[in-house]
């Protein structure tokens, strides 16, 4: 029982940390990235000072995250004259909470026995106590194991619509308003592309279970090619992509906040840490639609062809690897394909200009939709002819 | 086909093939142009060049930069090392952004100029560097150099520059420009 708990906080721990300390550091890729695209240097003045002495660190303007942040905080919390109290301090929460709850549910590695962790040979004394503690128990790295990932996940991220909703129209301002019109109505739209395409692949999976579909991702079709999502559902992975990027508002997609026409859109009211938890959703909800990506189509924590034991490659060689090794592998392999992921959003991001909203729509209703669509029809159709 | 409901046709109007009205053709290269630039960018600083067109500025000063721009003032000294200026005030007066103030002392013992300035301090936040004052100036005694004034900061109120900072001009230096003889002496008196 102590064992669970101790497990599961340790996974908690992890996954907010990961979610918190990657989207710090995109707000930092997003700099330098745009900077060095773009033939500029990119944020490079900010420094930590060893007290008392004039050494001081700067490591390419990473500690900029972290200047941001200290000014957000120590910011004056200016609130409009006329404005609705509770919906106004709400929105916030809503709009960063849910971003947080959506990487309950994948894994960020694979299958973690604790008593096999230790070489018993190497620690006798250690390997011992660890086995007495955890006994055969054995855990999917994954805060919450639920049946019905997908739909969680969808749910979940559906509440981030309510926080633009709630902004926007609590803080009494005509473009803050307009802004979360313009924000429900892309949302929503979005919303529906990007389900039938999870439908294409919970199809072709035949489950619901982040975790089962990862594990089926480990195996190989026609021998060699890793059978990862991207590879059985390539028009799935670019639509889901899509969508992805205009729930989370960014360019191409941003016109709930597009600076040159709204302010700053649905939080241009908000100021300090408000308008800072808005920034920082929008940073994690980067992190977790790379996650996302990665889970579904690009094969989670597997590297091809290693498997729990080892690696055993298409040409019937072995190389058998402790546990402990596996699990670190696992954990940075889904750390760095999330990181690639999100990379690959910000130079996105980076390149293409805005639509305008009739172009927006048309794209989400008359483009992206009948695509899913097809892609859904395919998909059943194959997966009935090929049992 | 024509009417209120016909669609202006410009003369340049820009027209599109199947590559771009597909739209997601052209995504794909400009994502390989940005992909492009920044891996070439960052290939060079892995090998110890720089891809960056900006420059580190304060510390890094491109080579195009006009040897004529005139960005600091320096009052000039006396060989006795006293400031030359005599507080006249007409540089301030000049000064169509107010932001040079003098604050005069007298000092008798010296004969020739028994006023000089106990505090001449610039507004580096409010001076537009029009140069007005070295025009304006009788005596010489304020220039403008190449230089540029170490201007950022964290404070406004380190944005002005005080006595110590401009009179960094000894004429004794400068051999272009021949030291202005002191009033009521005869030319060659003093050198």
């Amino acid at each position: 029982m102590i064992a669970d708990l101790v497990v599961h906080v340790l996974f908690m721990l992890y996954a907010i940390s990961f979610m918190m300390g990657l989207a710090t550091i995109f707000t930092w890729v997003e700099r330098k990235l745009s900077a060095i695209m773009s033939d500029r240097i990119g944020a490079n003045r900010c420094y930590l000072r060893v007290p008392f002495t004039n050494v001081k660190f700067v490591a390419w303007g990473l500690f900029h995250g972290i200047a941001d942040g200290g000014k957000l905080l120590l910011k004056e919390n200016f609130t409009p004259t006329t404005y609705d109290r509770l919906c106004y301090d709400l929105a916030p929460w809503l709009a960063a909470v849910p971003v947080l709850l959506v990487f309950a549910v994948i894994p960020f590695g694979g299958t973690l026995t604790p008593s096999g962790l230790i070489d018993a040979s190497a620690f006798p004394w250690l390997s011992e106590q660890v086995s007495r503690f955890f006994g055969e128990r054995s855990y999917v790295m994954q805060v919450a194991a639920l049946d019905a990932g997908v739909l969680f996940v969808l749910a979940v991220s559906g509440v981030g619509i309510l926080a633009t909703m709630l902004a926007g129209w609590s803080s009494n301002n005509k473009f803050s308003l307009m802004g979360t019109a313009r924000a429900a109505s892309q949302m929503i739209s979005y919303e529906v592309a990007m389900g039938l395409a999870l439908l294409g692949v919970i199809v072709t999976y035949g489950t619901l279970d982040l975790h089962q579909m990862v594990e089926q991702q480990q195996r190989l079709l026609f021998g060699a090619l890793p059978a990862w999502g991207i590879f059985l559902q390539p028009l799935a992975f670019l639509l889901f992509l899509t969508a992805a990027i205009a729930e989370n508002k960014r360019i191409p997609f941003d016109l709930p906040e597009c600076e040159s026409e709204l302010v700053a859109g649905y939080f241009t009211e908000y100021t300090g840490m408000k308008m800072g938890l808005f920034m920082l959703s929008e940073f994690i909800e980067i992190v977790v639609i790379a996650a996302l990506l990665v889970t579904l189509f690009l094969g989670g924590y597997n590297l091809p062809y290693l498997t729990d034991a080892g690696f055993v490659f298409p040409d019937g060689s072995e190389w058998y690897l402790p546990h402990a090794a596996v699990v670190v592998l696992q954990v940075a392999t889904f750390a760095a394909k999330t990181f690639i992921v999100g990379c690959f959003q910000i130079q996105v991001r980076w390149t293409l200009p805005r639509f305008r909203y009739d172009q927006l729509m048309a794209f989400g209703w008359k483009f992206l939709l009948p695509l899913a669509m097809i892609n859904l029809v395919v998909t059943v159709c194959l997966r009935w002819a090929l049992p | 086909m024509s009417g209120p409901r016909a669609k202006k046709r410009y003369w340049n109007q820009p027209t599109m093939g199947w590559w771009e009205r597909v739209y997601i053709l052209e995504v794909v290269r400009g994502l390989c142009i940005t992909g492009g630039v920044f891996l070439g960018n960052m290939w060079k600083w892995m090998t110890f060049r720089k891809g960056a067109l900006t420059t580190y500025y304060p510390e890094e000063r491109r080579a195009d930069y006009s040897p004529n721009n005139r960005g600091r003032h320096v009052l000039t000294r006396r060989p006795n090392g006293g400031v030359q200026c005599v507080s006249c005030n007409m540089c301030a007066t000049a000064c169509p952004a107010y932001c040079i103030e003098i604050l005069s002392a007298a000092d008798f013992t010296d004969r020739a100029h028994p006023k000089a300035p106990e505090r001449f301090e610039i507004d580096y936040s409010r001076c537009i560097f029009c140069g007005y004052c070295v025009e304006a100036c009788p005596e010489d005694a304020i220039r403008m150099v190449e230089d540029v004034p170490d201007l950022p900061g964290f404070d406004r109120d380190r944005m002005w520059g005080k006595i110590d900072l401009l009179t960094q001009w000894h004429p004794q230096s400068d051999p272009r420009k021949r030291y202005p003889d002191a009033p009521g002496t005869g030319a060659g008196a003093q050198t």
